[in-house]
């Protein structure tokens, strides 16, 4: 089946199988920072957003995005750049594998709310797993990345 | 994961009912995260979102909310937030994560009554109907003791009736499914409890007097009551034993909110 798209603002036409996830679609497509992490829709690992908004690719129907905007952390790389200097800095990334769905999301936590509590920030990102770390480092960048002043310890 | 032979992007609910009655390999696609779980030959994947059933809509009496709104839509709406509080916040934050509950719906959570279902108890806790294509109004208590059937959920609608609720849940793990989910609501001086994930479809136990709830001794006599009177099963996350214990332990923190707020 056809279906017509704006993949990181480029118009895109396709043929697809009716069963294809827009993960598959995406990275068919060749941008493959999203990855298929648990498949289950636990990880965050395929994070794109669909109109502006975070979603798991893994689990939509790439039918149902027709004449949607999609953006992967293709189309956000000064941005995500910006966000990766602070995890470098803190010696956040370790596989690194989690990273592009993690970014994706803290992007749009920053477009929701610029200004999130540690609190607000955690509860936003609790469906972005990483098996290497203890997500502390990841903490430390982000609180700095959002200029959260206080840490609250527990 | 699914096959799926037609994806039809239904321009009408009589088409999507059509194609539904066709047979069981015929699927409403709802947020598609449980559907996808599964391994089913799919003939006609039907999916709504072109119907506008995705808005949430207020009326003096009360709100009528699309089978396709989404649940962080749920989580985040202003109105529904001034008129039941916290709620519906409370009922979904925990389920998985923003970008999960961005595509998860409200009609792909009711409509299949599963029994691990945060969204099932906090609509039950409100005098809340569903809308079907086939069948009308009807309150979703009922709804919820009915078998499965080929209708179309297109709405849930919710009355303002003056009600304060609190809600608690219990994971092992945050984000994962909970072990129990209750709801506490208070009307004036009459008190009823929902509690889901039992791991059963959740159910509303009312008739059971509390008549100083400031009393702490009363609401523990009252929790007790309604742990003892409800019927709990046992599965991977929890005994029917220790659920009954939690049941007790979420009730009462859902009472001490309820009789700290002095709005109540």
């Amino acid at each position: 089946m056809l279906i017509e798209l704006f993949l990181n603002e480029e118009k895109v036409q396709a043929d697809i199988r009716p069963d294809m996830m827009l993960l598959d679609f995406l990275r068919s497509r060749g941008l493959k920072s999203m990855k298929r992490g648990c498949d289950t829709g636990n990880c965050g690992l395929c994070t794109v957003w669909v109109d502006g908004k975070p979603v798991l690719s893994c689990g939509v129907p790439a039918a149902r995005v027709q004449g949607a905007h999609i953006t992967t952390l293709e189309g956000v790389q000064a941005e995500a750049e910006e966000f990766s200097r602070f995890l470098a800095e803190e010696g956040a990334d370790q596989c690194g594998f989690c990273s592009p769905g993690l970014i994706m999301n803290v992007l749009a936590l920053k477009k929701e709310n610029p200004h999130p509590t540690e609190a607000e920030m955690k509860e936003y990102l609790a469906g972005n797993l990483c098996r290497c770390t203890g997500y502390q480092a990841q903490y430390r960048a982000l609180v700095k990345y959002f200029g959260i002043e206080e840490v609250q310890q527990g | 994961m699914y096959t799926i032979k037609n994806y039809v992007t239904a321009e009408s609910l009589e088409q999507a009912a059509a194609l539904k009655e066709k047979g069981r390999n015929n699927v409403i696609i709802g947020g598609n995260l449980w559907l996808k779980m599964g391994s089913r030959s799919i003939q006609n994947a039907i999916d709504l979102s072109r119907l506008h059933l995705d808005g949430i809509e207020e009326d003096a009496e009360g709100f009528r909310i699309g089978c396709m709104v989404t649940l962080r839509e749920l989580e985040v709406h202003e109105g529904l937030k001034g008129t039941f509080g916290n709620i519906f916040k409370e009922a979904v934050r925990h389920i998985v994560g923003v970008q999960f509950r961005n595509l998860a719906t409200v009609g792909g959570s009711i409509f299949p009554r599963f029994g691990f279902s945060d969204v099932l108890t906090a609509f039950m806790s409100c005098d809340s109907y569903v809308e079907l294509y086939r069948g009308g109004r009807i309150p979703i208590r009922e709804f919820a003791e009915m078998p499965l059937d080929n209708d179309i959920l297109t709405h849930i609608y919710i009355k303002k009736d003056g009600r304060k609720v609190r809600y608690q849940s219990y994971r092992i793990t945050e984000t994962d499914f909970p072990v129990l989910t209750c709801a506490v609501i208070r009307k004036e001086n009459d008190f009823s409890v929902v509690l889901g994930a039992r791991p059963k479809r959740a159910v509303c136990i009312d008739g059971i007097a509390l008549e100083a709830p400031e009393e702490e001794a009363a609401r523990e006599r009252f929790a007790a009551q309604v742990a003892e009177r409800t019927e709990f099963g046992s599965n991977m996350r929890g005994s029917a034993a220790y659920r009954r214990e939690l049941a007790r332990v979420l009730i009462l923190r859902a009472l001490a909110e309820l009789t700290e707020d002095k709005t109540c």
